[in-house]
């Protein structure tokens, strides 16, 4: 099931679904790769509320598309973790230090906000 | 105590005696206390029970005190100069007391009277000669003044040990977020943490965070009572969680000590925001959550750069 | 209720199905959603562990209970390659800086009990539990 991508220029909006196969994660990669330079978007938000487990493959595929979108001079911020789901992600050693996050939708979007034009890239 | 001359003299059975050195008086007090020890018991024992107000009820002396072992170590105090063994014991009966298993006022009432009955029986001995009479309360005085002082801290110690205790474990039943203003908490941290504990705290912060919309914790360790390398863990994955959720943490109150098992467990000290106390992490998170909100201007990020780890 | 499930885990969707299953007993047993996100989330790196590395495998769900606490056991079994260093992939990478890459040490943390037997050549076996906490 394709991931639905919503478009709220200059951002694009990724609302992963429960049962999210691999399949599903790396056809959003593609997606979002091709629609963020299609629409010269600035940065992208991966909704992640509906998984009830984040696991070493899902991270591992969230943080190379952050890498690639970067490449492309795209920020990508990562919402609704679920405090059960990052709790398990820090036991098991994934803590996403090269990723942003923020809590929901709204401070995703107030993050990308805050993030001066033109300096994509290694943000600190 | 060097005594010039020890004359060891045998006591006659009216109780005249030439030698009056203290070392020898001493030990005259010491067999007397145990040539007598049987009577004396039972003097002792019934003393106490006729003393209406404190053996009324259902226990009497005989089944609340050891009375031969305190009446034996008493004298041994007399007879030795040690009081180490009293001091033992004096824990272990404070220990009980507290708990409840005995009381106080009884022990240190019945070892007031142990004293009025061995002094009685030493003035009996003593009586035709004033000068010994005086000479054995020089020595038999300090000595059960000292015993009673023993009795009474080793209560005080006691008392002051478990209520600090249960103070402790108050505090750990649980700890509150406070939320201070807006998008801002603190999390004092206090008393022991184990696995359990931290992510019953993880749990409550994360859930605070969600509910106040957080985007700084302050999160002081001041009063954590022992940080080993697990803690240490525990901290850095609470604050690895809250930052899952978008939120930054602030640690406050650590010392140089448990930053340096931090880093010696391995974890690059960076990685964490920390400010020696809780005055100072409220300026940053103010300074923190004002960055936030100005667009354009340098953002106080939560990216780290990826570092090989 | 000493019923067993079996999950067959040779494509990804056995993960999902794994994962599922761990939950729906787990909260039977009376897990808080806390716990049976961790639980849910160790079946999901033992059972890609299983599908990396041996291409099939099963995941078993056991209820448990001693001493009147119940838990859950979860064995992953595969007759895969097995692992020929045993502490090293128990070992923690991110103090030592080496690891196996298999989550193992991970996944013991987000269980109680845990057990690893495994021989080249024939397969791996990861036995582990968590138990109900009481609050």
């Amino acid at each position: 099931m394709p991931v639905p991508i919503l478009a709220q220029a200059p951002y694009l909006i990724a609302s992963v679904q429960a049962a999210l196969t691999d399949a599903d994660l790396i056809g959003l990669q593609d997606s979002l790769l091709s629609e963020a330079q299609r629409r010269r978007c600035h940065g992208v938000v991966v909704d992640v509320t509906a998984l009830d487990v984040m696991d070493s493959f899902s991270t591992q595929t969230l943080r190379s598309l952050a890498a690639m979108l970067r490449l492309r001079g795209v920020e990508m911020v990562i919402v609704g973790i679920q405090p059960s789901v990052a709790m398990a992600m820090v036991q098991l050693g994934l803590t996403m230090l090269d990723v942003r996050t923020a809590l929901d939708l709204e401070e995703g979007l107030a993050c990308l906000r805050a993030i001066p034009q033109g300096r994509a890239g290694r943000g600190r | 105590m060097t005594p010039t001359a020890k004359a060891k003299t045998r006591i006659s059975p009216n109780g005249n005696s030439t030698a009056t050195s203290s070392e020898t008086l001493k030990d005259d007090l010491v067999a007397r206390l145990r040539e007598d020890r049987g009577e004396l018991l039972r003097e002792w024992v019934r003393a106490m029970a006729a003393d209406d107000g404190l053996w009324t009820g259902a226990t009497t002396p005989e089944q609340e005190l050891d009375s031969g072992t305190i009446y034996d170590a008493c004298v041994d105090c007399l007879d030795t100069g040690s009081y180490q063994a009293a001091e033992e014991y004096a824990e272990r009966m404070a220990q009980r007391a507290v708990l409840g298993v005995m009381h106080y006022e009884r022990i240190l009432s019945g070892v007031l009277t142990l004293r009025d009955v061995y002094w009685h029986s030493l003035s009996r001995h003593y009586l035709t000669d004033p000068d010994r009479l005086a000479g054995a309360l020089k020595a038999f005085e300090p000595v059960t003044n000292k015993i009673l002082l023993i009795v009474a801290m080793a209560f005080n110690s006691e008392r002051e040990r478990v209520v600090r205790q249960q103070q402790e474990s108050i505090q750990e039943l649980s700890t509150p977020v406070l939320q201070v203003r807006d998008r801002l908490l603190i999390l004092p941290i206090i008393g022991l943490i184990d696995s359990d504990r931290a992510l019953q705290l993880t749990e409550q912060l994360l859930g605070a965070i969600r509910e106040f919309r957080a985007r700084v914790v302050v999160m002081d360790v001041t009063g954590v009572a022992a940080v080993d390398s697990k803690v240490a863990n525990h901290l850095i994955q609470t604050v690895d969680a809250a930052r899952l959720l978008g939120t930054t943490v602030v640690v406050t109150g650590i010392s140089a000590s448990i930053a340096q098992t931090i880093v010696t467990i391995g974890i690059d000290l960076s990685r964490i925001q920390t400010v020696g106390d809780l005055q100072g992490g409220l300026e940053l998170a103010d300074r923190i959550l004002g960055y936030q909100t100005i667009m354009g201007e340098p953002v106080a990020s939560q990216i780290v750069p990826a570092t090989a780890v | 209720m000493d019923v067993e499930t079996r999950v067959q885990i040779d494509d990804e969707s056995g993960i999902l199905l794994a994962r599922r299953s761990a939950r729906e007993l787990a909260s039977e047993l009376g897990f808080d959603s806390t716990s049976q996100t961790l639980i849910a989330t160790a079946i999901s790196e033992l059972a890609r562990n299983i599908l990396k590395y041996a291409c099939r495998g099963e995941i078993l769900l056991r209820p448990v209970a001693r001493n009147g606490i119940r838990g859950i056991t979860v064995v992953a079994a595969d007759e895969g390659p097995g692992i020929a260093d045993l502490a090293l992939a128990l070992t923690d990478g991110f103090s030592t800086g080496r690891s196996l890459g298999l989550g193992l040490p991970g996944t013991k943390r987000l269980m109680d009990d845990f057990d690893l037997t495994s021989e080249v050549g024939k397969g791996t076996v990861v036995t582990t539990t968590r138990w109900v906490r009481s609050k």
